[in-house]
């Protein structure tokens, strides 16, 4: 239930996040004063919440798609395993984002 | 079911059966879940490696033809699987038929609109030089 409900919201995101992105080209396309006031709206702490939901959801509606994609294949429909492979796409989505954005600001020297 | 009906079953259920459209909007959904299993990785990586570089580096990124075709494909892949999602969110929850064609219209419209918008930029970076600004 609560995983069903997730993959759509989540769908829901990056839906919003693929304008953004979209934005983004725009922005880039448009000229260095465009895409500087752009990229500090998501450089700013609003934006980078923004970013880091993004990422969230990315990640689970990666591993809720994988999982519904061996579910259209007739696998994974047995009450214990669906249960363990939502827990997963939670947990995977959780220590997947944290590593990303982990990775990128010490790598980075931010 | 009016019990008083002189209609039989079979013709009570004739025309309100598939439209036999249900099985290319399926394969369409797992058709574009696939394709952004790797498109959706690279987006994070592209995102990594064009957020420190300002705008000359964002630029260069898309002058490179493999990340230009990808972007595009991110973007027209993107489009049509949330188009598709969203429609069957939208068909899920709201049942007044005026409201319904009305969100998906707009759904789709902003989608594609978008779309658009963004696939233009890309090839408009990716296949004018930095020099004419």
């Amino acid at each position: 239930m609560a995983a069903s409900i997730a993959t759509r919201a989540s769908g829901v995101a990056l839906y919003v996040g693929v304008l953004i992105v979209a934005g983004l080209a725009t922005a880039l396309a448009a000229g260095p004063d465009a895409y500087g006031v752009y990229t500090a709206l998501l450089g700013s702490p609003l934006g980078m919440v923004v970013l880091f939901g993004l990422t969230v959801s990315i990640f689970y509606h990666l591993a809720a798609g994988l999982r519904h994609l061996a579910f259209d294949s007739g696998k994974g429909f047995l009450p214990a395993t669906a249960n363990a492979t939502a827990w997963a796409s939670f947990a995977f989505a959780a220590v997947a984002s944290v590593l990303v954005w982990a990775g990128y600001f010490l790598l980075s020297g931010h | 079911m009016d019990s008083h009906s002189y209609r039989t079953p079979l013709g009570r259920a004739r025309g309100l059966g598939s439209a036999h459209t249900g099985v290319g909007r399926f394969i369409g959904e797992r058709a574009t879940s696939v394709a952004l299993v790797p498109l959706s990785l690279w987006a994070i990586y592209a995102g990594l490696k064009i957020a420190p570089l300002g705008y000359d580096g964002a630029v260069a990124f898309l002058q490179s033809p493999l990340n230009a075709v990808l972007a595009v494909l991110l973007i027209a892949v993107s489009v049509s699987h949330m188009d598709m999602g969203m429609r069957v969110i939208i068909e899920d929850y709201i049942h007044k038929p005026l409201s319904k064609v009305v969100l998906l219209l707009l759904s789709t419209g902003v989608s594609w609109t978008f779309g658009a918008l963004g696939i233009v930029s890309v090839l408009k970076v990716a296949l004018i030089s930095a020099g004419t600004h």
